[in-house]
């Protein structure tokens, strides 16, 4: 049955007075929602603790970081790090200013791509759909460590190896089958009626498409594309086989590559760490309802 | 406003299902036509070859004196409204009505007049600037009438467009549809599964099944008529008996002694089936009558305005339509007789009518 869309923010409120008001809790739940604090917190603990340990580094000076015994909470926070971060000649610097550019393009490529390959899927007849799809999405099956060898020869025989645009191309072509599965739910849930009324009202096809079902798709493509942009931020595997120069590592690779020589500055690893996280931790929080309307929609068929 | 032809429309999915076999309709202008049928009988397949949504796979179809098939929805000057009503939920109501307009061209002062006067009639004006969403079923179905009636367009297609309100609203609506056909005399196609709605709203009813055209008549004379054992089976509620029966002397005789009267033009000893309306049966406490069947009351169903009552008899079970005033309880034995003219008769191979 197709629903009726709404975009998010017009979502009925409940007519006043018709929401009930949340049942009583009850004393037989107490024991249970005990229990329960004290499990989460745990799980918060063991969760949270290297999150906090790397903050704490970053935020450290170079002698308070190796201090025995470890000072958690008496030590003068200092900057340095995450200034070192950002100064050009640092190594990870290039490494987030090429993150940004690959994850960007590939992203856009995706949802450029995906989303019309979507709207077809959805809408029209097509031999062999479901088999097709179930094609595309095997892609995604195998673990790319799989496939990392006869890309690395292919983009040798290419020279694409060590570039940014194959790297692009890589993640694309990995986040496209997530781009149209993710799609197409989002666009199946939209009734193709809109469209055909539309259409009887004086508009083609790609008109119908663009005035009425295009804005009714914003949040999906957005939720989407957010999902395509952290992976690829993300993506640590292809990054460090296809790309040897320095100069045009990406963020993974580059902050890794900070491990391994003969001294290794803690502090500017955890900074690196830190300040990778927050694009991912900022796209999740700004998308977050998005991000679940996205997973449910996109799986279940109401 | 225009006739709508449909000559020989013949619609084959991808996948081999036909939808449509060799369909030919004549819906005359202003006609509100309405075509019946289960789902998946092909009558929403036709609709939307006629709307431009569907491509026919032979056939034509012509509306006024235009040949459209081959034409974009949009150049077939049609209006449609859907079951789901399929107003833009991102628009307010006043902008979901001047949508064809203002994609037709027309200048802002002809689209708020012809909006206003399309939401005066519909009694639209207080929710103009309401969103979709904000709008009850019945409002919703105002005003994608509303959105079909601005364009003044040479028909209207109507798919099932009051089957997802409630029973109440929809007999309100029902009328509203008619009353406003009737003012605009747009030629009007209705595709309903609902026989009660096609009975009250068609000049003509179009009865289908399989993809085929089972029978085309005025209301009374599909109820009175039905041309096949289908349409008899699909219009009325409770449904016509259709009983076996054996052509005697000058009467049609059932299992159990049932004497119905016969038309003229049968064969003495050929076995038809009878096709008799509920009301045409008379239910009575048993007694001695050598023309009625005996049965039982198995239920009887109080109405208010009238009891229906189904006897289980020799001749199988019988619906039984009677005023109020007759009253007899389940369990009861009681006899059932035929009253009035001749009923439709039906050849059991062909499951057709005969007419003779």
């Amino acid at each position: 049955m197709a629903t009726h869309i709404q975009p998010i923010d017009l979502a009925d409120a409940g007519i006043a007075g018709e929401t009930a008001a949340p049942p009583p809790v009850r004393r037989r739940r107490r024991l249970g929602s005990g229990i329960e604090v004290v499990l989460l917190t745990v799980f918060a603990v063991v969760m949270l603790f290297p999150v906090i340990w790397m903050l704490e580094t970053a935020l450290k000076e170079t002698r308070d970081i190796y201090a025995v015994p470890a000072k958690v909470f008496s030590f003068s926070p200092t900057l340095e790090h995450l200034k070192d971060v950002f100064s050009s000649g640092s190594p990870v610097f290039s490494g987030f200013k090429n993150s940004v550019i690959v994850s960007g393009a590939s992203t856009l490529i995706a949802t450029v791509l995906g989303v019309p390959a979507a709207y077809a899927y959805s809408r029209f007849k097509i031999p062999f759909k479901k088999d097709q799809l179930f094609f595309i999405l095997s892609t995604r099956f195998m673990p790319p460590v799989v496939v990392v060898i006869p890309i690395f020869l292919m983009f040798r025989d290419l020279d694409l190896l060590g570039t940014l645009q194959g790297l692009i191309l890589v993640y694309a072509a990995f986040n496209l089958p997530f781009t149209i599965w993710m799609m197409k739910g989002f666009i199946d849930e939209v009734p193709a009626e809109y469209e055909e009324a539309a259409m009887l009202d004086g508009y083609s096809r790609l008109e119908a498409f663009w005035r009425v079902t295009m804005p009714l798709l914003v949040p999906g493509i957005v939720a989407t594309a957010v999902f395509a942009l952290i992976f690829s931020w993300n993506e640590f595997v292809y990054a460090i086989f296809l790309i040897t120069d320095p100069a045009n590592r990406t963020a993974p690779p580059a902050i890794a590559g900070l491990i391994g020589g003969t001294t290794i500055d803690w502090g500017l690893v955890a900074a690196s760490a830190m300040v990778f996280a927050i694009p991912v931790l900022v796209f999740a929080y700004l998308v977050r309802r998005h991000l679940v309307a996205g997973v449910t929609l996109g799986a279940v068929r109401r | 406003m225009a006739e709508v032809l449909v000559k020989n429309l013949h619609k084959a999915f991808p996948d081999g299902t036909v939808a449509v076999h060799d369909l030919d309709l004549e819906i005359a202008d202003g006609e509100l036509f309405v075509m019946l049928g289960p789902s998946g009988c092909g009558k929403t397949t036709t609709l939307r070859c006629v709307a431009g949504l569907e491509t026919e796979t032979s056939g034509q179809i012509v509306i006024g004196d235009e040949v459209v098939s081959g034409l974009r929805p949009s150049q077939r000057d049609i209006a449609m409204v859907f079951q789901f009503y399929a107003l833009y939920p991102h628009l307010s109501v006043h902008d979901n009505m001047a949508f064809p307009l203002r994609a037709a061209g027309h200048p802002d002062s002809e689209v708020s007049e012809r909006v206003n006067e399309a939401a005066r009639m519909l009694r639209l004006e207080p929710l103009l600037k309401r969103r979709p969403s904000k709008l009850s079923g019945g409002e919703q179905q105002r005003v994608a009438l509303g959105r079909a009636m601005v364009r003044h367009p040479k028909a209207f297609l109507m798919d099932e467009p009051l089957t997802n309100l409630d029973a109440e609203l929809r007999a309100d609506m029902r009328a509203e549809v008619k009353h406003v056909q009737q003012r605009l005399r747009t030629t009007m196609i209705y595709v309903t599964h609902d026989q009660t709605e096609a009975m009250a709203l068609g000049n003509r009813i179009a009865i289908m099944n399989q993809g085929r055209l089972e029978q085309v008549g005025a209301p009374m004379e599909v109820y009175e008529r039905p041309a096949t054992l289908f349409a008899a089976r699909f219009i009325g509620s409770p449904p016509m008996n259709l009983i076996e029966a054996e052509v005697t002397n000058g009467h049609l005789t059932a299992a159990g002694g049932l004497q119905i009267k016969a038309p003229d033009g049968l064969r003495r000893g050929e076995r038809v089936i009878a096709g008799v309306r509920p009301e045409r049966f008379v239910v009575s406490a048993a007694d001695g009558d050598a023309e009625a069947a005996r049965g039982r009351v198995v239920s009887r169903e109080a109405l208010g305005d009238e009891t229906i009552y189904v006897v289980e008899t020799d001749a199988g079970l019988l619906n039984v339509r009677m005023p109020p005033t007759v009253r007899l309880a389940e369990e009861e034995v009681v006899a059932v007789r035929y009253q009035g003219t001749a009923p439709p008769v039906y050849d059991p191979e062909t499951e057709r009518v005969i007419d003779r």
